[in-house]
């Protein structure tokens, strides 16, 4: 029990100082010294919480994604069966409940029908199901609906372009290390270190930025427009600003608009007569022939500007314009603008993204949470360090030795494999500290006892750390089942403090245990004491 | 040197004399905190029922105006706020519920908190923002959701955990006293009415551990004692063991709440109720492995033949120090 042959001391020795020396990166850079650039660097990681920064969570509406899926199928059946040769005409199309159900003219062209709109379907997961379901009622009636699996494809693919969407935009903001991770189905998490203003971040992850050019129906009657009533084959939308452009809706058709998704840049700008900031859009290629097409097909008419459902202005089309480029005006401040620009650069949202939890801590916080806990873990610590010696004389300088190596191997061990240190995580450390001396306690009370008993010393010192071991074991395995959960329930900060945790139960076990029991055996050897000050 | 002894050797305090009127004050105790948890209930903070909860500090400011901040704040239409101090007197939080009905909303919460933040900037341009926490209803019915799973299944798996190394009616003692112990601070938290809120049930998985760290100190000692003195007593032998025991326990204890202490004190204000809570569970804690999971066992008829009696290494030792001499 008591004896350490030469290569075990070495190898005790190898981790410990291997870890410890692993905290000194992280030392010298809170007490800002240099650490020469030569030498490995690994850091802990400073949680939201303490260096300042934004925690978003940030959830899809799958609603939405179902009801545009429903909208696509329903243009692009028009548009197939249209363009069918010979054409298939139909009626009576709707997308009312969660399927696009339409009948066919003439009930003889079903077979021609299913035929092409088979091809508007595809594969969708494993299973060899389709995203689509394909039923004809009647004879004559034909039945899309969306099948879950072709769902839960399409909100898979939104999730990935909204993901890239949201790293692009975040990087045009220019902040530094942004994490983006797609959490679940439907959910995206953003954390954001050292921002100044998480709402500008928050306003340009909220905007979906779906600009689409709309004509204007000018056939419809103010006054039913008021009431909500639009035309057939249109749809009332709103002003962005009412109070400027007036709180009277406007109907625009739903189809033959085009979508400002196909742009190959959008810069703030100002308007040269009247200095207004404007956006500045320059469409790619095919986006431009498509403007050009609607602009010369419909000059002297106007159209409407639309942003996430919200008209920006309805212009009349001058003359047709050509040359891939366009302004967009509307009520912007410069802020807003070149908010816009930042988001119509990175593409739309192919779905609204909504902010459903936000942890964000400002700097001076963040800095003054590490400050109070650096105190009140050196004043707890050097107090608990007092209150050993007193306690244990010789046996309390090795718990003291043992609890400043264990430190350094919690600090080394975190900055090697790379957690993130948390406001909790520091409370987690300061009451590690405070329960590792329990294994310390638990074979130092043994050995007194066992001495009491008039055990020799060799023999009281061997009993004090074998029978302590169950307990020590068992109590550990416990604080571990405990840790485990915590880091399984999962908030950010919570988890940080499962992990300091985990980390110092191993360190302390190892330290108070394996490294005292070291000391004292060298002790015992050396010196040969017949007494015991304990 | 002469040393610190909180505890004079071989004690012999009758602890499980009293038992029974303590098992009697804590049943009370824990119907009357489980009262008070039906009748007044938890302060439930915004991780669990939703709503926002910013940080302030009014820079130039001696003190916020925190009266005027309730009457703007209110205005907003979402309801009366909670408005607190914590630390300083020019530093204050303002806690926002969701409103009625608003937990369908997946965006009202974030909604809150960016009227309320932009209303105090534009009327007080010194209000420095240190901190938003916003939850919807959603996300915080699954944060309340896991938050009491992994609650209870840290209780039932350390429970079983003991039960593996010990006998089945240490598992329930152990399962009992964690109940006591969560039981007790849940009804602290319904009488103070400090916020409830995900910290805390860190807090209350940290108190287990080590609540069930003393239980089981104590429990070994029991088994150790069940083994050798195969004759005494049941009762006279858990006295044994928490005496032997003792002076560790207050050891351990008073280590524990000096670090606790430091952080209570010193420490940073943000984590007050998770620190609070620990401290707490750590006097409670203590009490439980002494009155609630050892004469426990005394009822559930644990008895010497319970455990295989096996010869420890120590009892070797002796019997061969016995023989030799």
């Amino acid at each position: 029990m008591l004896d350490f042959p030469r290569w075990k001391q070495a190898w005790l020795w190898f981790i410990t100082l291997a870890c410890a020396l692993a905290a000194l990166p992280s030392i010298f850079s809170v007490a800002g010294l240099p650490w020469p650039s030569a030498l490995p660097n690994p850091k802990i990681n400073l949680g939201l919480d303490l260096a300042g920064g934004s925690h978003l969570l940030l959830e899809a509406s799958t609603d939405q994604v179902r009801r545009q899926r429903l909208d696509s199928m329903e243009e692009e059946v028009r548009n197939r069966l249209r363009q069918a040769e010979p054409q298939i005409q139909i009626g009576d199309i709707s997308t009312r409940d969660g399927s696009v159900s339409f009948m066919l003219q003439d009930p003889a062209q079903i077979d021609a029908a299913r035929e092409q709109l088979q091809t508007l379907t595809q594969g969708a997961g494993m299973t060899g199901q389709r995203d689509w379901d394909l039923q004809v009622l009647d004879g004559n009636r034909i039945v899309l609906t969306p099948t879950e699996a072709g769902l839960k494809l399409a909100v898979t693919q939104a999730m990935e372009t909204a993901t890239e969407v949201v790293r692009k935009r975040i990087d045009a903001l220019g902040t530094r290390e942004p994490t983006i991770i797609r959490q679940g189905d439907d959910r995206i998490v953003v954390q954001v270190p050292g921002l100044k203003d998480p709402a500008a971040l928050k306003d340009l992850l909220g905007q979906t930025a779906k600009l689409e050019f709309k004509l204007v129906d000018t056939t419809a009657n103010p006054a039913e427009l008021a009431q909500g009533i639009a035309p057939p084959g249109a749809e009332i939308v709103y002003y962005a600003d009412p109070a400027k452009d007036g709180a009277q809706p406007i109907a625009v058709r739903r189809l033959g608009g085009i979508k400002g998704d196909q742009l190959s840049n959008a810069q703030a700008g100002n308007n040269q007569q009247n200095n207004q900031p404007v956006v500045n859009i320059t469409f790619d290629q095919q986006g431009g022939a498509k403007f050009a097409k609607l602009t010369t097909e419909n000059v002297n008419r106007p159209f409407a500007i639309i942003l996430d459902g919200k008209v920006l202005s309805a212009p009349n089309i001058n003359e047709p314009i050509i040359g891939g480029t366009a302004q967009i005006s509307g009520s912007f401040t410069a802020e807003t603008a070149n908010q816009l620009a930042i988001a119509l650069r990175s593409g739309a949202l192919p779905v609204d993204l909504k902010v459903v939890e936000e942890r964000t801590v400002g700097p001076d916080l963040g800095a003054d949470s590490i400050e109070k806990g650096m105190i009140a873990f050196g004043v707890g610590t050097l107090v608990l360090m007092a209150f050993m010696l007193f306690t244990y004389g010789r046996f309390g300088v090795y718990t003291c030795t043992a609890l400043i190596l264990n430190t350094l191997m919690i600090l080394g061990i975190m900055a090697v494999i790379g957690t993130t240190l948390t406001l909790p995580g520091i409370a987690g450390f300061v009451l590690t500290i405070g329960a590792a001396v329990d294994a310390n306690v638990l074979i130092n009370e043994r050995i007194r006892e066992e001495r009491a008993r008039g055990r020799k010393v060799v023999q009281a010192v061997e009993f004090g750390y074998s029978e302590a071991r169950s307990a020590i074991f068992d109590g550990n395995i416990t604080n571990v089942i405990a840790a485990t959960l915590m880091f399984l329930i999962g908030s950010g900060p919570v988890k940080g403090f499962a992990v300091v945790l985990m980390i110092g139960i191993a360190t302390s076990v190892f330290t108070a245990v394996t490294l005292t029991r070291m000391w004292v055996a060298g002790w015992l050897r050396r010196a040969r004491p017949t007494e015991l000050v304990l | 040197m002469k040393l610190l002894k909180l505890v004079p050797d071989n004690t012999n305090i009758r602890f499980l004399r009293w038992r029974l009127p303590f098992y009697v004050i804590s049943l009370l105790l824990m119907v009357a905190s489980i009262t008070l948890v039906a009748t007044r209930g938890l302060n439930l903070g915004v991780d669990f029922v939703g709503g926002q909860m910013i940080r302030v500090t009014f820079v130039n400011s001696a003190e916020a105006p925190v009266a005027q901040l309730r009457e703007e704040v209110g205005r907003l239409g979402y309801g009366e706020p909670t408005i607190q101090q914590f630390g300083k007197p020019n530093e204050i939080s303002i806690r926002m519920h969701l409103p009625e009905g608003g937990e369908k909303d997946a965006s009202l919460a974030d909604a809150m908190s960016k009227r309320i933040v932009a209303d105090i900037k534009s009327k007080h341009p010194d209000a420095r923002l240190d901190g938003v926490d916003s939850v919807s209803g959603k996300v915080s019915g699954e944060l309340f959701k896991t938050g009491m799973q992994a609650l209870i299944a840290a209780m039932v798996a350390i429970s079983i955990y003991i039960w593996i190394r010990f006998e089945w009616q240490f598992g329930i003692g152990a399962l009992f006293a964690l109940t006591h112990d969560v039981t007790l601070t849940l009804g602290m938290f319904a009488l103070t009415q400090l916020e409830f809120d995900l910290n805390i049930v860190a807090a209350v998985l940290t108190l287990i551990g080590y609540s069930l760290n003393d239980t089981i100190v104590v429990y070994d000692r029991i088994r150790e004692n069940l083994r050798k003195y195969r004759r005494m007593p049941l009762p006279e032998l858990l006295d044994l063991s928490v005496n032997e025991t003792l002076s560790r326990t207050i050891v351990t204890s008073s280590s524990v709440l000096i670090t606790l202490l430091a952080l209570l004190l010193l420490g940073p204000n943000v984590i007050f109720g998770f620190t609070a809570a620990i401290t707490l569970g750590i006097f409670v804690g203590t009490y439980s492995s002494i009155y609630m999971s050892a004469p426990i066992l005394i009822w559930l008829k644990v008895n010497p033949s319970s455990f295989v009696p096996t010869e420890s290494a120590v009892d070797k030792q002796e019997r061969l120090a016995r023989e030799r001499g």
